[in-house]
């Protein structure tokens, strides 16, 4: 299934670095997410865009996990030349992956 | 009990007027704040002081007052900003004319100052740590601007001031100065500031946590997103807040809105720094307790850090770029032909990553034409580079704008802009390093 089928995301971003928080939208499949949605992934997923491994910490009394990536240097906000500089369309690409 | 009612009335510098004017005639609140510096804002208004003296605050702050003021007034509510920006005193004497021409004399109207550092920075004598990689040269830097915590804000609050505008301030501050105030924590009881920063972090993105930036429809959907309310914190001694939106606004203030906001732009969900403590948001406990009512509660902390984070803005070279449309049999095939002749006569000219995209799905005839093509019926190529001048980067324009006469057959619509490009580079300095000064004027 793709994580859209379960989850809700959002991005922020802090200069060269995003943040995702993938949360399910029902408290049973945060296990899924848990199991499924591990650092190695996300990273292998936006492996392109980064620049060393993905973090992931874990809200389990909300269902949630969170994601900081470091993004390579032309990625970061003041420097990209994509039209999405800030990164915030990740959270949609993060919803996309399949487990 | 006591409670104190605080409402964001922005998340943004640009954001929307008309919920803080609902939140200010129906919120039944207390404090109304205004959210408005994102990172580089402030870089940016300091190059607009440059160029006049009187300028460098938010540019809608003029409208937002005029909005808001009447009601605020008639209503008791205290009004704290960042929408000093680059410039608190301009903003405070144009905030001062504002309130006289509408009547309201006797307002007391506070600027607070002291977090631009850069001539500090610059005299060497300050020890600068960078969170990143070296700093960048000096010659290139615009403005530095260091987070004040909730100090200044606090005193503002004392000495009685009605409407309190800062510069730069950590974000939560601006929410957890007022309960501070109101139920006189200790500065050094970190859970409670813990607590109190959790509520500032919520609520400080104003329409995000009531169903803005979170719908997507058949999975999330969210009603009345034309009208979005904005979000109202009602806390109590202990920290724990009941967050919820005017009766009858838009939007959907619920467990799930919470959690994306509770996550938003944080790492470490245990360590978030702020200027007045280490907040730990790892234990918190979102309930619904109602429609669009929602009580959070398990914000902890840990001593504030000895340094304050300062925002270093700089100036980076120049982005250009250029875009032009293709639409019909083949139009694919001619953007890309486009794309590789760009390609050629930028080759050498002083521009660097130079990058190519193919937008487009039904931009130019519409859905209908669109649908019936066997490849994409239209297709808009863009190129975007970086130069150190800004000659060089206003070639990628005017490339794409050539190949009207020197291109491909049947390209529309070309465009392009060249933007000098202010970057924001993160350092840290040391706390006793700062000293902040509150101005305050009587309208």
């Amino acid at each position: 299934m793709r994580l859209i089928d379960i989850a809700h995301a959002r991005a922020g971003d802090k200069g060269s670095i995003v943040t995702l928080s993938l949360t399910a939208r029902r408290a049973e499949d945060f296990p899924l997410l848990e199991q499924g949605v591990t650092a190695a992934r996300v990273a292998q997923h936006f492996e392109e865009f980064l620049d060393g491994p993905v973090q992931r910490y874990e809200l389990p009394q909300l269902g949630a996990l969170n994601f900081v990536l470091r993004r390579k240097r032309e990625y970061g906000v003041t420097r990209s030349l994509a039209l999405d500089a800030h990164g915030k369309c990740f959270s949609s690409a993060l919803l996309a992956m399949e487990i | 009990m006591k409670t104190v009612r605080i409402g964001c009335g922005a998340g943004y510098s640009g954001d929307r007027i008309e919920p803080a004017v609902e939140l200010a005639a129906k919120g039944s609140l207390q404090y109304l704040v205004f959210e408005c510096l994102a990172e580089r804002t402030i870089a940016l208004a300091q190059k607009a002081r440059m160029a006049d003296p009187d300028a460098g605050f938010d540019p809608l702050l003029e409208e937002r007052m005029e909005a808001v003021l009447p009601l605020c007034v008639n209503n008791g509510i205290r009004i704290i900003s960042n929408m000093g920006a680059a410039n608190p005193e301009a903003a405070v004497a144009r905030t001062q004319t504002i309130a006289r021409r509408l009547g309201f004399s006797g307002l007391c109207i506070a600027a607070v100052t002291g977090d631009d550092v850069l001539a500090q920075m610059r005299s060497g004598e300050v020890p600068i740590e960078s969170l990143e990689t070296a700093l960048p040269d000096p010659q290139t830097w615009v403005s530095a601007n260091a987070y004040l915590g909730v100090a200044p804000i606090l005193k503002a609050l004392e000495d009685r001031a009605d409407i309190i505008l800062t510069g730069r301030v950590a974000d939560p501050a601006l929410f957890l100065a007022p309960l501070i105030h109101e139920f006189g924590w200790s500065l050094e009881d970190w859970n409670l500031l813990g607590q109190g920063t959790l509520v500032g972090h919520l609520l400080e993105c104003a329409g995000q946590l009531t169903g803005g930036y979170f719908a997507d429809p058949g999975y999330k959907d969210v009603p009345g997103l034309a009208h979005l309310g904005f979000p109202i914190a009602e806390v109590i001694p202990d920290g724990s807040a009941i967050f919820s939106k005017v009766e009858g606004s838009g939007g959907v203030l619920n467990r799930a809105t919470c959690t994306e906001q509770l996550l938003y732009e944080i790492q470490d969900p245990a360590a978030y720094f702020t200027p007045d403590v280490i907040a730990d948001f790892s234990q918190v406990i979102i309930e619904e307790i109602g429609p669009d009512r929602v009580r959070v509660t398990g914000g902890r902390g840990r001593a504030r850090p000895a340094t304050l984070k300062v925002s270093l803005g700089y100036n980076d070279g120049f982005i250009g770029e250029g875009q032009i449309s293709f639409a019909g049999p083949n139009a694919v095939r001619r953007a890309e032909l486009a794309r590789d002749i760009l390609a050629e006569r930028l080759n050498g000219s002083g521009i660097s990553e130079l990058r190519f995209d193919f937008i487009g799905m039904s931009s130019v005839h519409g859905p209908q034409l669109s649908a019936s093509a066997p490849e994409p019926y239209e297709v808009r190529l863009r190129a975007a580079g970086r130069a150190f001048s800004r000659r060089s980067a206003a070639r990628i324009q005017q490339e794409v704008e050539a190949l009207y006469t020197n291109g491909p057959a049947g390209g529309g619509g070309a465009s392009g802009s060249t933007k000098e490009v202010l970057a924001i580079h993160s350092a840290l300095i040391p706390r006793d390093e700062i000293q902040y000064n509150i101005n305050m004027r009587a309208s």
